[in-house]
């Protein structure tokens, strides 16, 4: 019983992952960029999420929104502001460029809101629930079940709207979509948009659960590199299964060897999978 | 007048070789061996870096091993800590080729995301790994047994030793410069298909790119160990080992001899002041700085100040130079 605990716990921690990763993704397919600056996108929804609540006093719904919004809006504002340009540049500024960002955001944060590891004061959401004898937490359960709600959302969006061909219309070729009416420079900062307010959102669904610090940031964009990696680039289902088998991975082998080697053995499976399948599960070859 | 093209390097070695007689204070001689660590490190880092394009942000890797070794051999077997500096060199060798084989069949991104996962998979490894005294780390002599311990009192000889390993890395990477192998470096950054198509061999040449700089990187490693005697998984793993390497080339000149030199230049005084002004709380102001600094390079001269200076400089100068 305690085994399928931890597997519970592991897939819901996993959902919030396929979340953020989702986000990875979207950019990674649709502009063949990596921004290492994800997983700080995640912890600033996180301190969004606590600075709302402890503020202006919000619930889940406020600091959601709140949290998806200003990340959103970041999201925007960096590609416009420094993602368009190094676009043009050779691969050395396009690495260096959000990596420079990440060490800006995560340093900031350290210097604002300290080392010390926070949590969500009290909400409305608490307490457990007891399914046939499997206990769980009221907010994990809220956090990952909206989590996977929300992926298959921006898969249906991607995949059935007129936005979401547009968007895919960009990546597939800039130059045709172009041709067709597409602006591809307000369609890749939507993309961008997309990707940070995502993060953002499960930053937001992650503070509900767990406590965390500045430092999360770099354990989480790595996280979302072998959840990418994994799921094969560009595919946001890829990322929703690669998300819950991470999870489960994590869960399971901090259950067994003890929770010091949950990212060992997540980082080990992704130097394996460059060896093995560098297309990930369900990307293409 | 026409100037030598080898002024700029003999004034230039002679201004290192006279720095510790007149700046003779603790204080200026710690800079001073600080700065040449950085700069060897970030030349060795600018090999596959900058020479070759592969941007690896992950180089701690090969530092930390180098940095364990001397102290691991010290702590398990009484050696003189420099004996360990080859079983470094030789497992970040190892390391190289492991990380290199997959990653760059691939894209340039893969290396790059490689190269930080397991350097992190390194950290937190060693960090719970007892032998090599996990999270609190290891410690070499106290006191000198010998000279072959390396422990000075004063800085003054890890100020010379560590200026013969800069000399002859930067004499290395200009021989590299002005070989094949240095053209073969310069095509696959400029092109890889292209290169490829012209018979170079890729593959094969980043992994020798990649051994070559790991191996200096290690040596770097060792020789901050060595004079330290002490070393934990922040210091030889830490992700702010790499990106002082990556930052330093970069804002000098990625792919130009002396682009780190440049680069050191202007950041371990700018880090120094910062840690003077603002005490043990401006580390985090150093690294928040590091980061502007890296978004303005990428954003605005991703040719580093080398690439700005040729830009800006009076043209006749330029061609004074240049004869």
């Amino acid at each position: 019983m305690l085994l399928l605990q931890v597997i519970v716990g592991g897939l819901l921690l996993g959902a919030i992952y396929a979340l953020f990763s989702s986000g990875l993704t979207l950019i990674w397919g649709m502009m063949n960029f990596i921004n290492f600056a994800h997983g700080e996108f995640v912890m600033l929804g996180m301190y969004v999420s606590l600075l709302v609540v402890v503020w202006l006093g919000g619930g889940p719904a406020a600091f959601g929104f709140a949290a998806a919004f200003s990340l959103f809006v970041l999201g925007v504002f960096v590609y416009l502001s420094l993602i368009r340009y190094v676009l043009r540049g050779p691969m050395l500024s396009q690495i260096l460029s959000t990596f420079g960002l990440a060490l800006l955001l995560r340093y900031t944060a350290f210097w604002i809101f300290s080392a010390n590891f926070v949590s969500l004061p009290q909400t409305s959401l608490s307490g457990t629930l007891n399914v046939g004898g499997v206990l769980m937490p009221v907010p994990q359960l809220v956090a990952g079940v909206i989590a996977i709600l929300l992926t298959i959302g921006l898969h249906l969006m991607l995949t059935r709207t007129k936005v979401g061909s547009q968007l895919l219309a960009v990546s597939e070729d800039r130059g045709a979509a172009m041709l067709m009416g597409i602006r591809p420079d307000r369609m890749q900062a939507l993309a961008w948009g997309l990707s940070a307010g995502a993060a953002g959102i499960a930053g937001a669904l992650m503070a509900i659960a767990y406590p965390w610090s500045p430092s999360v940031g770099e354990t989480f964009g790595l996280t979302a590199f072998v959840v990418v990696a994994l799921g094969g680039f560009g595919s946001v289902p890829g990322a929703l299964l690669a998300g819950l088998i991470i999870g489960l991975i994590q869960a399971l082998s901090a259950f067994w060897f003890g929770p010091i080697y949950k990212d060992i053995i997540v980082y080990a499976l992704f130097v394996a999978l460059l060896w093995l399948r560098p297309q990930g599960l369900m990307g293409k070859a | 007048m026409k100037i030598p093209a080898v002024t700029p390097t003999i004034l230039l070695a002679a201004a290192l070789l006279v720095y510790p007689l007149i700046f003779s204070g603790p204080f200026y001689l710690d800079v001073g061996v600080t700065f040449l660590l950085a700069a060897i490190s970030a030349s060795a880092w600018n090999i596959v870096g900058g020479y070759a394009g592969q941007v690896s942000v992950g180089h701690a890797m090969f530092f930390g091993l180098g940095a364990y070794a001397p102290l691991l051999c010290y702590t398990l077997f009484q050696w003189a800590p420099i004996a360990g500096i080859p079983f470094g060199i030789v497992f970040s060798i190892a390391l190289a080729v492991l990380i290199g084989i997959p990653t760059f069949r691939l894209t340039g991104h893969y290396f790059s995301m490689a190269t930080i996962a397991v350097a992190e998979l390194i950290r937190i490894y060693f960090g719970t790994w007892d032998l090599v005294g996990a999270a609190i780390g290891l410690q070499g002599p106290a006191t000198a047994r010998g000279w072959w311990d390396l422990t000075f009192r004063s800085e003054l000889p890890y100020y010379y030793i560590f200026l013969a390993v800069l000399a002859v890395l930067l004499r290395l990477t200009f021989l590299i410069e002005r070989r094949r192998f240095g053209y073969y470096l310069r095509a696959i950054k400029a092109g890889e298909r292209a290169a490829r198509s012209l018979g170079v061999p890729v593959q094969q040449i980043k992994i020798k790119a990649l051994v070559l700089s790991a191996a200096f990187t290690s040596l770097a490693g060792s020789l901050y160990s060595v004079k330290t005697g002490f070393i934990d998984p922040e210091s030889g793993f830490g992700i702010l080992v790499s990106v002082q390497m990556v930052i330093i080339a970069a804002l000098g000149g990625a792919g130009k001899l002396y682009g780190p030199l440049v680069g050191a230049l202007i950041l371990i005084p700018l880090q120094t002041a910062t840690n003077t002004w603002f005490g043990g709380g401006g580390t985090g102001l150093t690294f928040i700085l590091y980061g502007g600094i890296i978004v303005l390079i990428a954003r605005y001269e991703p040719g580093g100040l080398f690439e700005l200076w040729e830009r800006i400089a009076p043209r006749d100068w330029r061609r004074k130079n240049a004869s």
